[in-house]
């Protein structure tokens, strides 16, 4: 009976090949569907049994994950959520993670190669793996007076402080905001809840403005135009129309100066005049005889239109728009038609006036830390490119300290010289009747800058239709700058 | 060390091992291999250590140190009993034996993890629980080499193992359901907090009855009926044993309520019926009849019907039936080709992962790689078995090992297929893997018994004398036998057959 046992033994080979077949099915051609399942709780399980790095800020913590007793082991929590939720984002187990959470996710689940070493250890020594701390530039007394700012008047938009000489990120607040901590709750219902109430809340509460978001820069834009004047043979005494208003070239199309008044007293304005006043015909002149190139050449200067910009978190890219005529370039002069700028990029072009011409890569993490607190990586400055030379810098920040003398508005800090520049921005379909936006930047103190500062209020803030650069968004700004130069100091 | 081994077995070849003096037992290769498997065993228990506890704790030196007692003994006792035994089968077993107590060590730390998060008393300690019945299992294991000294005596007890496999089959299915009920299936007697599954007994001993009845009645079902499809059919009245058959695990079906076991009487016992007789038909009428009863027992039975659908789309159910699949998927899945590492999973996901599930378990944190390691560590175990059925020369002895062997091939294929849903589930345990005493004891004495066929089969002939001094009168016995009926219980065939 050999024969047939033989034939049985073939058959047995036959059904374990069958099974191997199947196994790789299954394991191989299948595992990505079955792994990434939505009801497959095991990736998410293994990253939230690992206790997660901090993000903290000059000492105090922002983020933290504590012990619990579910089966999810470790929850994190959020101290002044709303204030640094454009920063550190939400870490959900629904609803995935955003900010730093999100960008800085390698180094705080601890899969960073960073952390490489450290992890090597804990498999021989025994050790809990846990993942890095992640330390931000940010100064919580900067952060929280411009958070403070904005949400006490009700204002929706952003504030941006940074570190001229070295693109730190001082604040960044984006009003209204959210609280990341019901996001991240281990009771499922109430992390639903909290996501229904941000994503139906009008205005939004989940981007942050400041780097996702782009906005009309309206007069602040005209930095750019000195700038590019500037290098390009024009002196802060180059005379400009100082008409009340004019038609664009071969339109009829016209454009005025605020409330329609003439740009000082004389039949033209000097340059340093006409920044100080924010006149929009002489700009409008300037752009038109600059033309499309050398415009766009300065604002690609400052780093407007990148689009690989990261904080870690990605910058939205700002833009000049389309600028194919003459009035085009007249238009956009001012700010208006296509220009759109994140506060971010706004306060990037500041800050690159007050480094004298030397823009910054602007960053938001000054350290990486391993669970111990040793510091394994520090964030060097990088420079992102020259807008100027550092004399033309100095020209301008002349001319900008100039503005700030005619800029109304509360806040004037007492022997601090500012040096900055408003914006009234119009948008929306009917722009004359729709609430502009309003934008103040500025660095101080003047001779040796310390902050650099971009402040948005959407939509008029407290103000409507009457609202002004100076009046609604200068006084946060002073306010931020007092802020950074009383801890910096 | 096994190089010479080996090759001082070539020159005597298959029939000249008859008149070689010393011929190697094998033994020492069996005890470098038990090596390699406690090697790799520790080596494993060290990792679950290491990735789950982040420490080594004493319960690993328990462990490791029964185990170590159990492969010692187990060795010695071969040694003892069966030193011609086939050097393959017991490491096999070993590395099965240990890798699952790995598992199931990795499962209890995982359980009680969780009952330390909940606040719950610590649960059991299963794999104490599997040691102990690992050393049942040896010390049957010893009782089987030691008391059967030959395994054709078992052939004379034939009837008695089929009677008693019969009561142990049945009595769970009669027995209150308080008693013998276990998630749905009537398989157990359970009295007090132990249990046993009498089944799995059942098993090897309707084997030893089958092995020994066809054995005795073989010419009779070999008698050719009418010729059908160039096939020659058996005559109606000898599908008598086929029937009884098929009506024993139909009978385990509707009583127990346990597909699986229905499917693996009706199996094995197909197949010695067509080893028995050589014939093809045998294997055709028994599919028919298995492909009859799947579709009565489809519209009949309820649990058969949702086992099918769940086999069919688990994840359209997945919040109630299809949940345990659906995992042991998502755990296969994740672990992938290289798996997630010993204890660094989540096995415990799946209900029952120690048990019925212990492969998907093994997949998650040995990924392919390591299961189809494991399918080729059965596939050993099974083809060692098959080889000895091959070699040993009498016609029981080579039913049994074939039964054996197959009963080991069919439920790896049918607990394996079920979990990675290549067909149905059914609720089977993994041969030495799976937690489960009853299992686990039962195969150590399948295996107690294919080491003494395989000792058979490779020992030399020491009560035979050689062929010159054999009596004419006896030499003449030999001459009557007809080849051309098929294989004879005759002296003469080696491991390598030579009969067409």
């Amino acid at each position: 009976m050999n024969t047939p046992i033989r034939r049985i033994a073939i058959a047995v080979m036959a059904l374990i090949l069958l099974l191997l077949g199947n196994l790789t099915y299954v394991q191989v051609v299948k595992a990505g569907d079955y792994r990434d399942d939505p009801r497959n709780q095991r990736v998410l399980l293994a990253e939230y049994a690992r206790k997660r790095g901090q993000i903290s800020a000059d000492g105090q913590v922002l983020a933290q994950s504590v012990e619990t007793d579910d089966r999810l082991k470790y929850q994190r929590q959020y101290t002044d959520g709303p204030a640094y939720s454009p920063l550190t984002g939400y870490y959900s187990v629904i609803y995935s993670s955003s900010g730093l959470e999100r960008y800085a996710d390698p180094v705080l689940n601890g899969s960073d190669d960073r952390l490489f070493a450290r992890r090597l250890s804990d498999l021989i020594t025994g050790r809990d793996p846990s993942g890095g701390n992640v330390v931000l530039t940010v100064k919580p007394s900067v952060q929280e007076r411009a958070y403070q700012e904005m949400s006490e008047k009700g204002y929706e938009g952003a504030v941006v402080a940074l570190q001229p000489k070295t693109g730190e990120i001082l604040a960044m607040v984006s009003t209204p905001s959210f609280d990341p901590n019901p996001l991240a709750s281990h009771n499922s219902a109430t992390q639903q809840q909290a996501w229904k109430a941000e994503n139906a809340a009008d205005p939004a509460t989940l981007p942050n403005r400041a780097i996702d978001q782009t906005f009309p820069p309206g007069s602040t834009f005209k930095l750019v135009d000195v700038a590019a004047a500037l290098q390009n043979g024009y002196t802060p005494d180059s005379q400009l129309t100082a008409a009340p208003n004019i038609k664009l070239t071969n339109t009829n199309t016209t454009l005025e100066n605020y409330a329609g008044t003439q740009c000082g007293t004389g039949q033209t304005a000097s340059l340093r005049e006409a920044l100080a006043r924010s006149c929009n015909t002489a700009f409008a002149q300037l752009g038109g005889e600059l033309g499309a190139d050398k415009l766009r050449a300065q604002a690609d200067a400052f780093g407007i239109g990148r689009s690989d910009l990261s904080i870690p978190m990605p910058v939205t890219a700002s833009g000049v728009g389309d600028l194919p005529d003459t009035a085009a370039v007249q238009q956009s002069s001012i700010g208006q038609r296509d220009v759109r700028l994140t506060p971010l990029q706004n306060a990037m072009i500041v800050a690159s006036i007050a480094n004298g011409g030397q823009t910054m890569a602007p960053h938001v993490i000054k350290e990486v830390q391993g669970p111990d607190l040793d510091v394994i990586d520090t964030t060097e400055p990088d420079r992102l490119g020259r807008s100027m030379p550092a004399g033309v810098a100095a020209t301008l920040t002349d001319m900008m300290i100039g503005s700030e003398a005619r800029t109304s508005g509360g806040g004037k800090i007492t022997g601090v010289q500012i040096a900055s520049k408003t914006g009234t921005a119009e948008h929306g379909t009917d722009p004359k009747n729709t609430p502009p936006h309003a934008w103040y930047v500025a660095f101080a103190p003047a001779n040796d800058p310390q902050v650099a500062v971009a402040v948005l209020v959407e939509n008029g803030g407290d103000r409507a239709l009457e609202a002004t650069g100076g009046s609604v968004a200068a006084p946060i700004g002073r306010a931020v700058i007092a802020e950074a130069l009383r801890g910096g100091q | 060390m096994a190089a010479p081994g080996l090759s001082a077995a070539r020159p005597g070849g298959a029939n000249g091992r008859e008149g070689a003096p010393a011929l190697p037992t094998g033994r020492t290769i069996e005890l470098l291999l038990l090596v390699f498997a406690a090697v790799i065993v520790t080596g494993a228990l060290v990792l679950v250590e290491a990735n789950q506890e982040q420490e080594l704790t004493p319960t690993l030196l328990y462990v490791g140190l029964a185990y170590l007692v159990v492969l010692t003994l187990a060795h010695l006792a071969v040694r003892k009993f069966a030193p011609y035994a086939d050097p393959l089968i017991l490491p096999s077993v070993a590395l099965l034996n240990g890798l699952g107590l790995v598992m199931i060590h990795r499962l209890d730390l995982a359980d009680q993890d969780r009952a330390a998060l909940l606040g719950q008393p610590v649960p059991d300690s299963l794999v104490f629980k599997q040691i102990l019945w690992t050393a049942v299992g040896l010390a049957l294991f010893i009782a089987v080499l030691w008391l059967v000294k030959d395994h054709r005596t078992l052939a004379r007890y034939g009837f008695t193992c089929g009677l008693v496999g019969l009561v142990l089959l049945a009595l769970p299915g009669l027995l209150p359901s308080s008693i013998s009920e276990v998630n749905g299936a009537k398989l157990w007697i359970r009295i007090g907090g132990a249990g046993i599954q009498p089944g799995e007994f059942a098993k090897i001993l309707l084997i030893i009855f089958f092995a020994a009845f066809l054995v005795q009645k073989r010419d009779l079902f070999s008698t050719a009926g009418r010729r059908f499809l160039g096939m020659e059919l058996p005559r109606a009245r000898d599908l008598a044993p086929l029937l009884v058959a098929w009506g024993l695990s139909v009978g385990v079906l509707v009583v127990e309520r346990d597909l699986g076991s229905s499917l693996l009487f009706f199996g094995i016992l197909l197949v010695l019926l067509y080893a028995a007789t050589e014939r093809v038909s045998w294997m055709l009428i028994g599919i028919g009849f298995f492909v009859i009863g799947a579709l009565i027992a489809y519209q009949l039975f309820g649990h058969v019907q949702v086992r099918v659908q769940v086999w069919l789309d688990p994840f359209s159910d997945y919040d109630n039936r299809g949940y345990q699949i659906a995992q042991a998927l998502f755990g296969l899945g994740t672990g992938g080709v290289g798996g997630t590492g010993l204890g660094a999973g989540r096995p415990d996901l799946v209900p029952f992962a120690e048990s019925d599930f212990i492969f998907s378990s093994l997949g998650e944190e040995l990924g392919l790689i390591g299961l189809a390691s494991i399918l080729v560590v059965y596939l050993v175990l099974i083809t060692r078995g098959l080889r000895s059925a091959l070699a040993v020369r009498d016609s029981f002895g080579k039913l049994l090992a074939t039964g054996l062997s197959f009963a080991v091939a069919l439920q790896i294929f049918v607990v394996i297929g079920g979990v990675t849903k290549l067909i149905p589930l059914t609720g089977l345990t993994l041969p030495f893997l799976s937690y489960g005493g009853s299992s686990l004891v039962a195969n150590y004495a399948l295996v107690a018994m294919l080491l003494r066929i395989s000792n058979a089969a490779r020992a030399p002939l020491t009560r035979r004398p050689a062929a010159p001094a054999v009596p004419i009168a006896d030499a003449g016995t030999e001459l009557v036998q007809r080849p051309a009926v098929g294989p004879t219980t005759g002296p003469v065939p080696g491991p390598t057959g030579g009969r067409p």
